[in-house]
């Protein structure tokens, strides 16, 4: 656990201290917004109704931004190498990327999501809890496969390119149910509903964590 | 090199195969009867199952290959993995093409986004992704490796993938082959057509392998000659 720590802390202490992807996918979840607002002219009359599916592109696409340079970031200077002589467990360094990309989608997500508020003129008080609960588990399903993703995305050549390719179908079960779940949240606030994407998403969390973790150490690129 | 693949069991195979694929072909164009309401059009039936059974079980293969590769890191289960892969995305891909011919009369829509439709376009994505991997990794041991772990996971996506969207609204006629709705006289073409895409696979499956085989052998020559040059 405290190796875990020892990565995941290396981790952000790097994108605090530069903010390389931070500001890419906040910038870029905010322009998925906006590029909706107009993409969907006549959306006006039922926004509520729309801004799940949104507000989960968003996430999802700044979630790719994040994902590819988790370990992008390792390859300059050939900090891989470091990152490989390390004598601990290929699934302790698995770990703490993947929770370090959970952090980061986490924060991405909240800017999104008061953006989202401030556009689409939403009022939220009471489904907060709710709202927080979906995110972290909709992001902990898309970076546990992420991370290994992202892996295999920097072992080919077409590297940053091919992520989104391969990640998107994969992760389709959890982006359905967390879109699933905003959309009961938001809209139909029958809160006994959530218990389906709740349990598909957990379910995917929990077999793809550690389905990755034990696969890591084939796709650590050396 | 040649002889050690054009084995025994191809000649034997191939002329069982051509046997099976004209008797399917004869039951379900003419052998079957015409179907009630939908009339001819529901003869493409016959080939859109067989087909996605044997795409499913093709992808079965790559799962099973990539994970003995795993264990054992013998090149042979790459190449065999890779032929699943190969192979079960041309079946999906004439179940993806059969399926609208058929929907669009009787649906009035070339696409529904049913769950049926809908993971199998996502499975038929999942392996393009894999076809998409392999060819951007050039070393073969490191190719072997990453995309067999790619493999685990798409197929232990696909389960997924099928439950998460199965609450949206199905309109495919599934229940007629779950309650044994299927007309008796109908059978015999169903399942001689499945008997023939089923040995179409192994045809296809056993040739794709040796070619992969051969070369993988000539990639390994290739690489041997760059060195002495």
């Amino acid at each position: 656990m405290k190796k875990v720590w020892a990565i995941l802390r290396k981790d952000l202490l790097i994108e605090f201290r530069t903010k390389d992807s931070l500001n890419s996918m906040l910038f870029f979840g905010i322009v998925v917004l906006i590029v909706f607002n107009f993409a969907l002219k006549s959306f006006e009359d039922n926004v509520p109704s729309v801004v799940p599916g949104i507000l989960w592109v968003a996430f999802a696409f700044s979630a790719t931004l994040g994902l590819n340079r988790i370990f992008a970031v390792e390859r300059e200077n050939d900090c891989v190498q470091g990152l490989l002589l390390i004598p601990v467990d290929r699934g302790v360094v698995y770990l703490g990327k993947m929770l370090a990309a959970t952090v980061f989608m986490l924060i991405a997500e909240a800017v999104i999501f008061v953006f989202c508020l401030v556009f689409f003129n939403l009022t939220v008080g009471n489904e907060i809890p709710y709202l927080i609960l979906v995110f972290i588990i909709g992001s902990l399903g898309f970076t546990t496969v992420g991370t290994l993703l992202s892996a295999v995305a920097a072992n080919t050549r077409l590297r940053e390119i091919l992520l989104p390719l391969i990640l998107f179908p994969i992760v389709l079960p959890v982006l359905l149910s967390a879109v699933e779940a905003t959309d009961i949240i938001l809209n139909t606030k029958d809160y006994s509903d959530l218990k389906l994407p709740l349990a598909v998403m957990s379910a995917f969390t929990i077999v793809f964590g550690t389905v990755s973790c034990l696969l890591f150490e084939y796709v650590l690129e050396d | 090199m040649g002889r050690r693949f054009s084995s025994r069991v191809d000649t034997v195979l191939w002329p069982i195969l051509f046997l099976t694929m004209t008797l399917a072909l004869y039951l379900a164009m003419i052998g079957a009867p015409k179907e009630a309401t939908m009339g001819d059009l529901q003869r493409i039936f016959y080939f859109h199952v067989s087909a996605a059974i044997a795409g499913l079980t093709a992808f079965a293969v790559n799962f099973v290959a990539s994970l003995i590769y795993l264990a054992q890191k013998r090149p042979r289960w790459d190449d065999l993995a890779l032929s699943g892969a190969e192979i079960g995305v041309l079946f999906m891909v004439m179940v993806l093409v059969t399926g609208p011919i058929w929907a669009k009369p009787v649906w009035m829509v070339w696409w529904t986004w049913s769950p049926r439709l809908t993971s199998s376009l996502v499975l038929c994505m999942l392996y393009a992704a894999y076809l998409l991997i392999r060819r951007y990794i050039e070393d073969p041991e490191r190719r072997a490796l990453v995309s067999a772990v790619f493999a685990i996971i798409a197929f232990l996506d696909a389960p997924l993938v099928w439950f998460s969207i199965r609450w949206w609204r199905d309109i495919h006629p599934s229940a007629m082959l779950e309650t044994g709705g299927l007309s008796p006289s109908m059978r015999p073409a169903l399942v001689v057509s499945w008997a023939a895409f089923q040995l179409l696979l192994i045809y296809l499956l056993r040739r794709r392998y040796y070619l992969q085989v051969m070369r993988s052998e000539l990639e390994i020559l290739e690489r041997q000659i760059a060195r002495i040059v």
